[in-house]
């Protein structure tokens, strides 16, 4: 085994690691970093329920590796609260029961906010596309693109 | 201790408000932790090493170079888990499925197991097992299983004395079926399959286990049922059961697939050997291959009716594939196939076949899905013979209170009636359809659970309450516990904290499942509230010196009634739980229950379909579920337990199952090849919520969590025979099937 020292940003904080050369990312923020919010439901990047970004691009963290992350920005759930508040996103997602299990949650809020970031007035049939690579069992998915929408129309006054 | 568990009619001041859930947070922001998410000082990595055959005896499993592989810490075969389960043969085929004893009954059937100090290592440590087999002949489909001359999966099955692979026949009914349809003005028989499809929870199974030189252990597992876990668990590892401690982790979705174990003994068995903890997290492509999934079936209905659209008879043969071990798959769609109906002449037969497939697992109103694909896709063949409408059809032969169930019992106050005038007076079957269009409908049954069940209920010397819980939360149930505790004390909602505990807190409880968690730990959580009322009341009297006849309880606090204390200000439940070091000690509720009579569900769906003839692709265009919930305790989760078995449903309907190669191997085990509906899949889904009172719930509450997976097959397949103008009768309906149907129709 080749150990590898990774230098990365993690949600605006200096991060380093050590991995394995073959190790996947979400192993390494989970394993070592310690952040288990990204979530491995398949490991071969359908269910989304590991999505992070890095620098500043949706991504599965089960199709990345550990290595590629040195001298990147990752982001992740854990780095969408701000000055202790909940992000919009995670206000609306709790008010409009858009999780049962919640086991997908983190994924869909980063997800999210990838779409708004992009696009902050998107239609319904954009936001069930942009979510499309994100699998959840539990809701149907109605009440999650309810609370996107909420979601967007609050960021979109202030 | 007997309690009133009758419905009480009352004016409800917050069960019944959308208030948020207590564990929102942590679940929005990562905090929340599952099966996956904890970790032990020096644990090791497991892995484990399946059958590559779908049949194949084991005539050597060497495990001496994996042994010495710097790093690997245990490495266990059956041989490790010699067999304790006695005469039960269920714990038996429990045992055997956790890893195969000398017979590789089915493709990804464990053989054996390595703890390591890393996964590299556990994984390189797999390929140096080297395990000798025998390949023999594999049966995977249930219509063959049941041929003449088919490979017997389990030799200690027999019918009339002989090996056989039908593992068991349930006969239900009454009334003489040939007479009836001998009354028949128009008889409709036909024959339908559906292929075999996974629960599909995105978390796959994980635990993380200890056990100690001296017999003690813990296991942190993402289960239905971690009381369960804990006597199957220390059941086959020969533990004392008060030794073992099992805490459910948050659970990451299960609907039926979380309430068996499937590696968590061999977590147990690699700890003790290695005397480390150890973590062992399936992969999606294990959870596929060995975990439980639902039946296959194929099936032959018969429904006959007089022109005037009354039932005269109705029959259904039901075959039910089980995977390799013995189930109750077959006999529960036999009960469930025509529950929705009051018939005279009724007659099912249910089979239960074994066949080279995992072990199969409830799903969701187990069994009760396909039976309706079969009976209610008939029930609109009928009516379009008799020229009815299939909703009027329905409504004619609805069950109501009195009517015989083809299954037993007597009904109640039901709800399949009152379901179907809402879908009769529903918007939604007004709107225009244009072309290549098609609607459907479709009513489920389902029966609900209650069973062993305990809570404890703690007033906090601050005058907060928390109430703990052995069932577990998968959809808010917490939030619901938490409103009726509030309801039943006269507090705000926010002063309860609802837990689930785990295994050294609670007396047994069994596993969460049959839409039991609402319905009897909110039923425990209401006695054990009451429980607490009369002891409040208690303290204030002492508090006051007064008698405990002269103090009621209501909005939260104690009252002292009559003229003689007229002075006496009323005490709150704060007030109370401060004195309660000198008015004898902390102040508790607790409740032990078996809830019985759990109310049974009906649910009816509407949905409506596009249908492109060129490529068979099916888009779900509008879908509405209707369903009694009993009493909606919080109806943001009722709604979320309608809309993702609806959804389920869908999946099952359009496009989902489980594809075996002539080699008798599972080829789609990944969400690419195994796709469950994604969010530009489909529509909003609409829902109407019902209350008709469970009678025998305090609050009227009914389960919720399972009903909603019941007609969307037949919803969806009555929709697409009409968009498509062929009749469908094998599900999924995926679009080269339609395709085809569409062909053969033309030709």
């Amino acid at each position: 085994m080749t150990g590898v020292l990774v230098s990365t940003t993690i949600n605006g904080d200096p991060v380093q690691f050590a991995c394995p050369t073959d190790e996947v990312l979400l192993d390494s923020l989970r394993n070592r970093v310690g952040l288990t919010g990204a979530k491995e439901g398949c490991g071969t990047g359908d269910c989304g329920s590991c999505s992070i970004t890095l620098d500043g691009r949706l991504v599965c963290a089960c199709l990345v590796l550990g290595v590629e992350a040195n001298g990147r920005e990752i982001g992740t759930v854990e780095g969408l609260v701000e000055n202790g508040k909940l992000h919009p996103l995670q206000e609306k997602f709790i008010e409009h029961a858009a999780l049962q299990c919640g086991i997908c949650t983190p994924g869909f809020l980063v997800a999210a906010k990838a779409l708004l970031t992009k696009n902050p007035n998107p239609s319904e049939e954009q936001i069930r596309y942009a979510l499309a690579g994100n699998l959840c069992r539990c809701t149907g998915y109605d009440k999650i693109v309810r609370a996107v929408q909420a979601a967007a129309k609050e960021m979109r006054k202030k | 201790m007997g309690h009133d568990t009758n419905y009480q009619d009352r004016d409800f001041k917050i069960v019944g408000t959308r208030v948020k859930r207590p564990d929102g947070i942590d679940k929005v922001t990562g905090r929340a932790k599952y099966g996956a998410d904890t970790f032990a000082p020096g644990q090791l990595v497991a892995k484990v090493l399946r059958s590559p055959h779908a049949h194949a005896l084991i005539k050597k499993i060497d495990i001496s170079k994996a042994e010495k592989l710097p790093g690997v810490k245990a490495v266990i075969t059956s041989a490790d888990l010699p067999d304790l389960t006695g005469s039960n043969r269920s714990m038996t085929d429990i045992l055997e499925n956790c890893m195969a004893r000398g017979r590789a009954l089915y493709h990804g059937h464990a053989v054996a197991a390595v703890a390591a100090i890393d996964e590299q290592t556990a994984k390189q440590a797999l390929k140096l097992i080297k395990v000798t087999y025998k390949q023999l002949p594999h049966v995977t489909d249930l219509d063959e299983a049941m041929l003449p001359g088919a490979p017997i999966i389990q030799d200690f099955v027999k019918q009339d004395g002989q090996p056989s692979n039908i593992a068991g026949i349930s006969t239900f009914g009454h009334g003489d079926v040939d007479a009836g349809f001998a009354e028949a003005d128009v008889i409709v028989e036909k024959s339908y399959k559906t292929e075999q499809t996974h629960q599909g929870y995105i978390e796959p199974h994980a635990c993380l286990a200890s056990v100690n030189s001296d017999g003690s252990g813990e296991l942190w597992v993402t289960t239905q049922g971690h009381f369960s876990f804990r006597v199957v668990c220390s059941t086959l590892l020969g533990l004392d059961m008060a030794k073992l401690k099992v805490t459910s982790s948050e659970i990451g979705g299960g609907f039926g697939g979380k309430t068996h174990v499937w590696t968590e003994p061999l977590a147990l068995a690699l700890s003790r050997k290695a005397n480390r903890p150890v973590k062992l997290v399936m992969t999606r492509d294990e959870v596929f291959k060995a975990s439980g999934p639902t039946s296959s079936t194929s099936m032959d209905i018969k429904i006959g009716a007089k022109k005037d659209g009354t039932i005269t008879a109705a029959t259904a043969v039901l075959r039910y594939q089980d995977g390799a071990f013995p189930g109750i798959w077959g006999m529960l769609g036999a009960m469930t196939a025509y529950a929705c109906y009051d018939l005279k002449n009724v007659k099912t037969v249910g089979h239960d076949i074994l066949v080279n497939r995992p072990k199969v697992a409830a799903y969701r109103a187990p069994s009760a899905p396909m039976a309706a694909f079969g009976v209610e896709s008939t029930m609109d063949l009928v009516a379009n013979e008799i020229g009815m409408s299939p909703l009027d059809f329905r409504i004619k032969n609805a069950a109501k209170e009195g009517t015989k169930a083809s299954y037993g019992p007597v009904y109640g106050p039901i709800g399949i009636g009152p379901t179907l005038e809402a879908v009769k007076n529903h918007p939604h079957m007004r709107a225009k359809l244009k072309k290549n269009q098609g609607r459907g409908m479709a009513c489920g049954f389902w029966f609900n659970f209650g069973g062993q069940t305990c809570v404890d209920l703690n007033v906090g010397p601050d005058g907060t309450v928390s109430l703990t819980i052995g069932t577990i939360d998968v959809g808010g149930s917490r939030a619901s516990l938490s409103l009726i505790v509030a309801e039943e004390l006269g507090i705000p909602y926010d002063q309860v904290r609802t837990n689930v505990g785990d295994t050294a807190s609670l007396g047994h409880n069994d596993t969460t499942e049959g839409s039991r968690g609402t319905f009897s730990s909110g039923m425990a959580a209401i006695f054990a509230a009451r429980e607490a009322i009369g002891v409040l009341r208690a303290r204030a009297a002492k508090m006051w010196d007064i008698p405990v006849e002269d103090v009621v309880w209501a909005n939260g606090t104690a009252t002292a009634v009559g003229d003689k204390h007229s002075n006496l200000p009323p005490l709150s439940l704060k007030q109370i739980a401060a004195k309660a070091p000198s008015t004898g000690g902390p102040i508790a509720g607790h409740n032990e229950v078996v809830a019985d009579n759990a109310g049974v569900s009906f649910a009816s769906h509407i949905c409506d379909v596009e249908v492109d003839p060129e490529t068979g692709g099916t888009k779900i265009l509008r879908y509405t579920v209707v369903q009694d919930a009993g009493k909606a305790i919080h109806p943001d989760y009722v709604e979320g337990q309608f809309q993702g078995g609806a959804a389920q449903g869908i999946g099952w309907a359009l496009n989902e199952e489980y594809i075996y190669g002539a080699d008798g191997c599972l080829q789609n085990t990944g969400f690419l090849d195994y796709r469950i509906p994604v969010c530009s899949d489909l529509p909003f889904i609409d829902t109407q919520i019902l209350e008709i009172p469970n009678p025998n719930h305090p609050y009227g509450v009914r389960g919720v969590g399972e009903t909603s997976i019941v007609p969307p097959l037949a919803a969806i397949g009555n929709a697409v025979s009409h968009a498509a103008g062929v009749r469908m009768t094998h599900i999924p309906m995926s679009a080269p099937r339609i395709l085809k149907a569409i062909e053969e129709a033309k030709a």
